[in-house]
């Protein structure tokens, strides 16, 4: 009978394991000495760190490897763009331009149309409605509307890539921010048990109970009035913090849940009893002892929250929840141009473009983590 | 299981009533200032913020004015204080029927498709289309709902490259079921893209991992055929996680996950609702919509729980 190929040496990229899942050949002792044989020299096996073998497996996965690489060049193109804006575009992303042209080959064109109609060579007439924002001039405007303008003459490429740093950044900042409160929360809950658990457990489930798009929306939406001024924090209704803030609390229980029931798993193993025989305090058997056992799980979480972050920051900015106008986001644009689909489709392709680039390369990514760090994990994001 | 679904039911309530009280809190307590002027929203007259004071009860303590919102959204009488104070709770069951329609089928779609995805990229393992599969898979919960909903309304809808389906819109299956469908196809695929990729990546991991069961062993030791292996053994036993997932996520789905695509289609459903409410900041029409979305989703999950302690007694020991 040969054996089932293990679960994650098909994975994507899961090229650690390829040696050892070739067909259906029976894997013995024999073949595991030949194996170590071909990859450090049999006799002197040195003794290595979880972390350092798990660093070689995912050095080894050049698919997870290049996609990092895009997201990375993704991320320093959209931190570029106070560079293309002032050396390029010559124009900042919330530039109105309502009333300006551009000159184009001796010719100059209005960069919001006045209306009227043109003939063609070939003598067909085309009637030019009033109001339409200009396409894409690629080269031809000397760098100027580059991809063409919105409604308000304001510059697309320039808005694209401000607003892919605004969609990074909310994305990044509240992933890493529901990351950190959530382990805080979980080793809580999982150390102490009882009414602590109990509590942090219903809080879970409260949040958890409502679907995730509509809360953020309507504490995107109640925010964006306002502001936020309690507890003696003070955020301006248009801040980019509060759409920050608004979809790391909602992703809350989405890693609390799991990593919570890691640690009660893990309060209840020897080494932590030896650690209470030796004395050691709460907080201390938090930190040192179940802390670096949760922290494979909580990396690989982390890089697939990005991801899910970045996509619920577009769909909050797309409804008008998220990012507030003049800024751009990746989801506003889209909803900008919406209008002009059938006249000048990149309007709303391109920021798509680049979202699905990104959460692709850092979904990828996760995954050849997850199997670099523990091949049987089976972290996911429950949604 | 009488004992069961009473503690289930308790603690659905509960959590219901938990729900209504945060929801209330968000709209009214979190944005600071004076609610009455917020809930008017942006261009109110003194006199629009004055009577809605007055109708909302804000000279009441908190308490009750939380307990006269949960009535009147139980009685039916919760009104907008904007656009001239329409009904809410009308204007949800209006959109019901767009929302189901929309939620049906696309359920069904990526239930299917999902399925078949996952069994043939897990029987496939590790060959070709296994890892074309995957890719494809990892593509779709990748992409963005409103942009994947503008490129097929460009490619495919009315005014765009092909014209081969109506633009957006709801048409009422009732007055004729072919323009029902054809208006939906779109938004059919565009909400199922993502659970399709989804449920087809858990889906083949559940086979890869109940293949190795020693029941699995013994079929094939029994001389049983591969395709009959994985329909009646594997397939059966790796399917149990999906109808779980399948239930809270159409849930989700129904309870507001899909406001995305109704405001790409302009599908006049719920969603598209919200939708409307937050252009407008119509606070109580989106109270009214979030606790709509959590109620779903609160007594689907019991429903769901119920349902699975039936099939497997252990759970309703624990």
């Amino acid at each position: 009978m040969g054996a089932p190929p293990p679960a994650t040496s098909i994975s994507f990229g899961g090229g650690h394991r390829r040696p050892v899942a070739t067909g259906n050949q029976e894997f013995t002792l024999d073949t595991a000495a030949k194996l170590a044989a071909q990859e450090g020299g049999g006799a002197q096996v040195q003794g290595r760190s979880p972390w350092a073998l798990a660093g070689r497996r995912l050095r080894r996965n050049y698919v997870a490897l290049a996609s990092l690489g895009v997201f990375l060049l993704v991320v320093v193109s959209c931190l570029l763009a106070p560079v293309y804006a002032s050396h390029v575009a010559h124009r900042g992303a919330n530039d109105a331009n309502l009333t300006g042209y551009i000159h184009e080959n001796g010719k100059t064109i209005p960069v919001i149309s006045n209306g009227g109609s043109r003939v063609l060579p070939d003598g067909t007439v085309i009637v030019i409605p009033a109001g339409q924002p200009i396409g894409p001039q690629w080269g031809a405007a000397g760098g100027q509307y580059v991809l063409g303008a919105d409604q308000l003459g304001r510059d697309l490429a320039v808005r694209l890539l401000y607003g892919g740093e605004n969609s990074l950044r909310v994305g990044l900042l509240s992933a890493a921010i529901s990351t950190i409160v959530s382990v805080l929360l979980a080793l809580l809950a999982g150390y102490f048990g009882g009414v602590v658990d109990w509590i942090l457990s219903r809080v879970f489930d409260l949040i958890w109970a409502f679907p995730v798009v509509l809360l953020g929306i309507a504490l995107g939406t109640a925010l964006s009035i306002n502001g936020f001024h309690h507890f003696g924090i003070h955020l301006a209704a248009g801040d980019l913090w509060i759409p920050t803030a608004v979809i790391a609390f909602v992703f809350i229980p989405y890693i609390a849940r799991p990593l919570r029931g890691q640690v009660l798993a893990l309060r209840e193993k020897e080494f932590v009893e030896a650690a209470v025989a030796q004395g050691a305090g709460p907080l201390r058997i938090m930190l040192t002892e179940l802390l670096p056992n949760i922290a494979s799980t909580v990396l690989v979480l982390f890089s697939l929250i990005v991801a899910n972050a970045i996509l619920t920051e577009v769909g909050l900015s797309f409804l008008g929840a998220g990012v507030q106008p003049p800024n751009a986001s990746w989801g506003t644009l889209i909803a900008d141009g919406q209008s002009w689909l059938a006249t000048d489709p990149w309007f709303s392709m391109l920021p798509g473009i680049f979202i699905a680039i990104s959460v692709l390369s850092l979904n990828i990514f996760g995954d050849g983590l997850r199997d670099a760090l523990d091949p049987r994990a089976k972290v996911r994001i429950e949604r | 299981m009488g004992a069961f679904v009473l503690r289930r039911t308790v603690g659905m309530v509960l959590v219901l009533i938990a729900v209504s009280f945060i929801t209330y809190l968000i709209f009214i307590k979190i944005p600071g200032g004076d609610p009455a002027a917020r809930l008017a929203g942006r261009t109110a007259t003194p006199a629009n913020i004055e009577s809605i004071r007055i109708k909302l009860g804000l000279n009441h303590s908190f308490i009750v004015q939380w307990f006269d919102m949960v009535k009147s959204l139980l009685s039916g009488t919760l009104i907008s204080y904007y656009n001239g104070g329409t009904n809410v709770v009308g204007q949800i069951e209006q959109g019901l029927p767009a929302t189901f329609s929309l939620c049906l089928g696309a359920g069904v779609i990526w239930l299917f498709f999902g399925i078949l995805v996952g069994t043939i990229s897990a029987a496939a393992a590790g060959r070709f289309s296994d890892r074309a599969i995957t890719a494809l898979a990892l593509i779709g919960i990748s992409l963005p709902v409103a942009w994947l909903g503008l490129v097929l309304l460009y490619l495919f809808a009315d005014g765009g490259l092909t014209s081969a389906f109506a633009y957006g819109g709801y048409y009422p299956i009732t007055q004729n079921p072919w323009e029902w469908a054809t208006h939906l196809i779109l938004p059919w695929i565009t909400l199922a893209v993502l659970f399709i990729g989804f449920y087809g990546r858990v889906l083949r991991s559940n086979i890869l991992d109940t293949i190795n069961e020693d029941f699995v062993r013994t079929a094939k030791a029994k001389g049983l055929s591969p395709r009959r292996i994985m329909v009646k053994h594997v397939l059966r036993a790796s399917l149990i996680p999906i109808v779980t997932l399948f239930g809270l996520d159409f849930a989700a789905v129904l309870g507001g996950g899909a406001i995305i695509t109704e405001t790409v289609y302009s599908l006049q459903g719920v969603g598209f609702y919200a939708y409307q409410s937050i252009q407008a900041q119509d606070l109580p029409a989106l109270m009214g919509v979030t606790l709509y979305g959590a109620a779903f989703i609160v007594v689907f999950s019991v429903i769901v729980d119920v349902a699975y302690a039936y099939l497997d007694p252990r759970i309703r020991l624990a």
